[in-house]
């Protein structure tokens, strides 16, 4: 298993490239290509692209861990896929959609919002309702009580 | 009335939550595979015995055909070698392998010693192929139907009550509604 070379090696007008984009973002991504020796993305915005794809998707060998922060095999793999994926010119939905073609929504770590999904995401807020009315009879449910400073209250 | 039912009521759903939740013959970390129902990726490859001959699924188009997911660092490959051999050996249908983050040479003494229950075995060594099977392990079988269409997917390894199971009725199926 071979670690990512550099197949795509870095010249100075692809350094000059990667400033201007840094300066006004005048370059669009397609013009920077490649990975550096250290498995970066050349490009801030893709490798930060990157980074927040990975840390959605889910190994499913570990499966609580996310592909960037699993060394397991399969992440590495997936990591990879994405990496390829991003130099493509592939948009973030195709590249998640591309997985959960093949892994099922659970590679996703937040399932996106649908009809099947409203459970899920509408759960806490169904709760927190739910919490906060019977709070709210509870307390009133008390102030009503007379105040147990009375003979018949008393411990 | 309220305060007795209410609580009553929570109780029942958390029986039957349990129930289902915490049944211990159900499998937490089995998946269901998206692909079932759906066309079986294409994959050319080469054969891990013969690194200058094409393998691909093309080949077995039209009939009903399984695809084991294995490899040589997998140990639970090798507990269900013994079941896959006898299983190939009685010829209901191909199966193929696919060689999975493996290297041929281990690979082809594996099946030198233990035996091939393949027709073929793909070799996919970094693993491309397995990312659109969506393997996330091994072993992994698949069975796909005449019309090229995934029908099953068994996470685990094979055994011969499983074939007998689960594989041999769907099989029965397939040909029934294909053919």
């Amino acid at each position: 298993m071979s670690r990512p070379a550099s197949r795509f090696p870095v010249t100075p007008a692809m350094l000059v490239l990667v400033a201007l984009g840094f300066m006004g973002s005048v370059v669009s991504h397609s013009a920077i290509q490649g990975v550096d020796a250290n498995g970066q993305l050349e490009g801030r915005a893709l490798q930060s692209r990157f980074e927040r794809i990975a840390r959605e998707l889910r190994c499913l060998q570990c499966q609580n861990e996310t592909i960037a922060d699993s060394n397991a095999e399969l992440a590495v793999d997936l990591r990879r896929q994405v990496r390829e994926m991003l130099l493509d010119g592939k948009s973030d939905d195709a590249i998640f959609e591309f997985m959960t073609d093949r892994y099922g929504e659970f590679v996703r770590f937040s399932p996106p919002l649908e009809a099947k999904t409203l459970f899920i995401w509408g759960a806490p807020f169904v709760m927190l309702v739910v919490g906060g009315v019977i709070i709210y009879r509870v307390v009133r449910h008390r102030s009503s009580m007379p105040l147990d400073d009375g003979p018949a209250a008393g411990t | 009335m309220w305060k007795f039912l209410l609580p009553f009521a929570a109780f029942v759903a958390l029986a039957v939550l349990f129930a289902f939740g915490l049944n211990p013959s159900r499998d937490i970390h089995a998946l269901p595979s998206p692909l079932i129902g759906r066309p079986a990726p294409a994959f050319s490859l080469t054969d891990v015995l013969d690194s200058s001959r094409p393998v691909s699924n093309d080949a077995f188009k039209g009939q009903v055909y399984v695809l084991n997911v294995w490899a040589t660092w997998c140990v639970a490959c090798r507990e269900e070698h013994e079941a896959l051999l006898s299983i190939s050996q009685q010829h209901v249908v191909p199966i193929i392998g696919l060689d999975y983050k493996d290297q041929r040479e281990p690979a082809k003494q594996w099946l030198e010693q233990l035996g091939n229950p393949y027709q073929v075995v793909a070799f996919d060594g970094d693993g491309r192929t397995a990312i659109d099977w969506g393997v996330y392990g091994a072993p992994e079988t698949y069975l796909v139907d005449g019309q090229g269409r995934v029908i099953f997917k068994f996470i685990s390894p094979m055994t011969q009550q499983i074939w007998d199971r689960e594989f041999m009725p769907r099989i029965a199926a397939a040909r029934r509604g294909g053919a």
